[in-house]
């Protein structure tokens, strides 16, 4: 019987982005508020 | 069209103030948007920071109203992304910079061209050591010995200073070196850094 010569760590690591930073995101996306004054557009993040 | 479908449905819901729709996009097409990023950059770290700020453009866009491409979240999400890998391209043409990583570390190939302080001690040594053989060879050997090497003279030049022939200053040179390593074994001394 063939061996077969594949170990686990040549198998290829899946690519995702760091929990932190999708942490991150969402927590600016939370904080982020976006007030409209006329033609004029602020940004506020809310700590 | 079924995706987009359900894309523009999450969009909706977060314009709408649902903040989990935008954890459900984010998890949902991270892993295509962090692979796209990471084939054009091959770094983890600048990978992390590109999703990010890619990300940070696409809530900013969203919050200001401003998204309108119904249905092709993702193709925009990439396109943004995209746009911001080769910003980290144009910046680092500007300022290049080389980081190593495990595999590799420039250090292993720039090394510090000055000797450090063990060889310099050794090559101290051997200059001393040197100077007192050549101070044992017999002043015409010595003289031919001092010009040509040291001075950098040639026969020709070393024959009409000392006003010798050319074949006398040569043989001169022979003997001074014949000489010296004779000196070198008598005295058991080791003449290399």
């Amino acid at each position: 019987m063939a061996n077969l010569y594949i170990s686990e760590s040549s198998k290829q690591k899946q690519l995702k982005p760091r929990k932190e930073t999708i942490r991150f995101l969402l927590d600016y996306s939370k904080a982020l508020s976006v007030t409209k004054y006329k033609e004029m557009t602020f940004e506020t993040i809310s700590n | 069209m079924d995706q987009q479908l359900q894309d523009s449905c999450l969009v909706k819901r977060y314009l709408d103030g649902d903040e989990k729709a935008l954890e459900v996009l984010i998890n949902k097409h991270s892993q295509r948007i962090y692979g796209f990023i990471y084939s054009k950059v091959y770094d983890r770290d600048v990978t992390e920071d590109i999703f990010q700020d890619t990300f940070i453009k696409v809530i900013k866009t969203l919050k200001r109203g401003k998204y309108n491409e119904e249905g092709k979240f993702l193709p925009w999400v990439i396109r943004i992304a995209q746009n911001l890998v080769i910003d980290h391209f144009r910046r680092n043409s500007r300022m290049p910079k080389f980081e190593g990583n495990d595999e590799f570390n420039i250090l292993t190939v720039l090394g510090d061209p000055g000797l450090n302080a063990e060889k310099q001690i050794i090559k101290e040594q051997v200059e001393t050591d040197l100077k007192s053989l050549v101070a044992e060879l017999p002043q015409d050997q010595q003289e031919v010995l001092i010009m040509r090497l040291y001075k950098d003279m040639s026969f020709k030049e070393i024959a009409a200073v000392t006003g010798v022939s050319i074949n006398t200053a040569l043989g001169r040179m022979r003997y001074a070196i014949i000489n010296l390593r004779k000196l070198v074994k008598k005295n058991n001394i080791i003449l290399t850094n």
